[in-house]
């Protein structure tokens, strides 16, 4: 197989040409920037959060087909989850990102993320996937500190 | 037909025979660094295996041979760029010290505040932030030539440009970006006839054009050997003897002086003044050889071979329709470095397909960000050109841009 395909594989070429919430939320709880400086890869993410739960998530991202194709996917899963799941899944995520030993297992319902694991063989691209993930939990420690009315 | 035997230059890189996942590596990222034909990596060998010793220091033979090897290379690098003196020679460690090194030890005794310090839109980090510093440090103000549309210097605004005010002039001989060889000539004869010296950034220049800083006049002249065949780790800085004589050290310690008591110490003379501690010794040697094979072949007919494969690029991408290709459309007014864009891919995608194919190019902003914001891109993927491409290598990049723009390319502008 070549690395092209290993890449770019169905699930994240789908995820770059068809980017789910895309888009930004007019009066967002938490409202959080994303810089990778190495690329100039830039993200906003916009969350609206409620009663603990994620009602809505937009992101606008200016950036290479990893880093959007990341973005997508994240916002796909975590649209509905409560603070402390979605937590727990980037947190998930980030360590199936940069094991070493890939132990780290998704569960099913994750499964869509398995199409970002070919990216760990590119190590200058992890920062690519990880940027909205890091940029989301920034967004979810604003949250908690904002009261949500 | 250029003059340029590049079937028979190919066999003296031993790097170029290397495979990537079983594809044969296809090296266009020369503006980045150039690969090394085996003289110069035998030369380190042979100073390491045979004689090894610290220069100008010890009266062993082993000392001797090292140091005359060592000041053997500053009479080869006088004579390849046409220097007057030999001692106008001083080795760095790159272009980026060469530069810091006018920007603190010239710049610290002749920048004023109010003095304007004239760059342009063009210009490497490394030839943007020592002068940043240099004008924060002493309330001076900075100026930028701007750039025409088809990625050159805009002289009639560099003619308003520079000024009584300004004190130098530090410009690129050819943009990393664009390819663009600029008039360094007119430059300093406009800069002189302000009272201003020049600084020319020949790290894109020196490695393909014929570079005489006689001719073109210039008062400081810096670039690198690693993008020239040499090794890394070795710089040169040229300046006029009077310059340097002038200038404080920029450096202090051991080599660099005549004689010290504890209180104080008188400088050595040019060069050494610039020189402290033990230098790059293995490099220098190794660069002595880089310059020798770059002589042998005959600057003209790099030159020539260069605009020969950047024409034949140049045509064979705009075939892609998709493409933007940046700089001038001619080739004798450019390098052999092409940043382009193909729709809207982002470069890393960009380099990400091609390094599939065994192809190396550079993505990214190219330490030029200031630019990267005026051409409003984030960034551009660019191939570079050297002694030993070929026409099939363009061939083989352009069918990895057909391939990127198929699976990434035309995706809806967010
Ligand atoms: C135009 C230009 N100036 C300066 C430099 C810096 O050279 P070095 O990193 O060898 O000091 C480069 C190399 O990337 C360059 O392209």
């Amino acid at each position: 197989m070549s690395l092209s395909d290993d890449l770019y594989r169905e699930t994240i070429l789908d995820h770059y040409h068809h980017p789910r919430n895309h888009g930004a939320i007019e009066h967002p709880t938490a409202q959080v920037e994303g810089v990778n400086p190495l690329c100039g890869d830039e993200l906003t993410l916009y969350l609206n959060v409620k009663d603990n739960k994620i009602e809505d998530v937009k992101l606008t991202a200016k950036g290479c087909s990893i880093n959007t194709a990341s973005g997508s996917m994240m916002s796909e899963l975590l649209l509905g989850k409560s603070i402390e799941e979605a937590n727990e899944i980037v947190d998930l995520f980030k360590r199936m990102m940069l094991d070493k030993n890939e132990e780290v297992e998704l569960p099913d319902e994750l499964e869509d993320l398995e199409a970002l694991r070919g990216v760990k063989k590119y190590p200058v691209r992890i920062k690519c996937a990880l940027l909205p993930w890091n940029t989301m939990l920034e967004g979810l420690g604003n949250t908690l500190k904002s009261p949500t009315t | 037909m250029t003059k340029l035997n590049v079937e028979q230059i190919r066999k003296d890189f031993p790097i170029l025979k290397r495979q990537v996942e079983g594809k044969q590596l296809v090296y266009l990222d020369n503006a980045a660094t150039s690969q090394k034909p085996k003289v110069v990596i035998d030369a380190l060998t042979e100073y390491y295996e045979g004689y090894n010793a610290n220069i100008h220091r010890g009266i062993h033979t082993l000392a001797e041979e090292a140091t005359d090897a060592y000041e053997s290379v500053r009479e080869t690098v006088r004579a390849f760029i046409d220097a007057e003196h030999t001692h106008e020679i001083i080795f760095t460690s790159g272009t980026t010290e060469a530069i810091n090194l006018v920007a603190n030890s010239w710049g610290n005794a002749n920048i004023l505040p109010g003095d304007e310090i004239v760059l342009t839109a063009m210009e490497h980090h490394s030839n943007l932030i020592p002068w940043q510093r240099l004008a924060t440090e002493r309330s001076a103000k900075l100026v930028f030539i701007p750039i025409t549309e088809d990625g050159q210097l805009d002289m009639a605004e560099a003619k308003k440009l520079i000024t009584d005010k300004t004190k130098i002039v530090a410009v690129t001989q050819m943009s990393n970006v664009f390819g663009t060889i600029n008039p360094v000539k007119e430059l300093a004869q406009l800069a002189h006839a302000r009272g201003a010296v020049i600084l020319v950034d020949g790290a894109q220049g020196v490695p393909h054009v014929k570079t005489s800083v006689r001719d073109l006049d210039v008062d400081f002249l810096a670039f690198s050997m690693h993008k020239m065949l040499g090794p890394t780790g070795v710089g040169i800085l040229y300046g006029k003897t009077e310059l340097l004589n002038a200038m404080p050290p920029f450096q202090s310690g051991g080599h660099m002086i005549t004689t010290v008591s504890r209180e104080k110490a008188s400088w050595a003379e040019l060069p050494w003044k610039f020189e402290a501690g033990t230098r790059n010794i293995a490099d220098v040697i190794a660069s002595g050889k880089a310059i020798e094979y770059l002589s042998a072949l005959g600057m003209e007919n790099v030159r020539e071979h260069e605009i020969e494969i950047t024409k034949y690029a140049l045509e064979k991408l705009s075939e892609l329709g998709d493409i933007t290709i940046f700089g001038p459309k001619d080739a004798t007014l450019r390098g052999g470095v092409i940043a382009f864009n193909v729709d809207a891919i982002h470069a890393h995608d960009i380099g990400q397909i091609c390094a599939d194919a065994a192809i190396a190019v550079r993505a990214g902003h190219h330490c030029c960000q200031p630019l990267m914001r005026d051409l409003n891109v984030m960034g551009t993927a660019r191939a570079s050109f050297y002694i030993y491409n070929t026409k099939e290598e363009v061939d083989l990049l352009f069918e990895a841009l057909k391939e990127a723009d198929k699976v990434l390319g035309h995706v809806a502008v967010r």
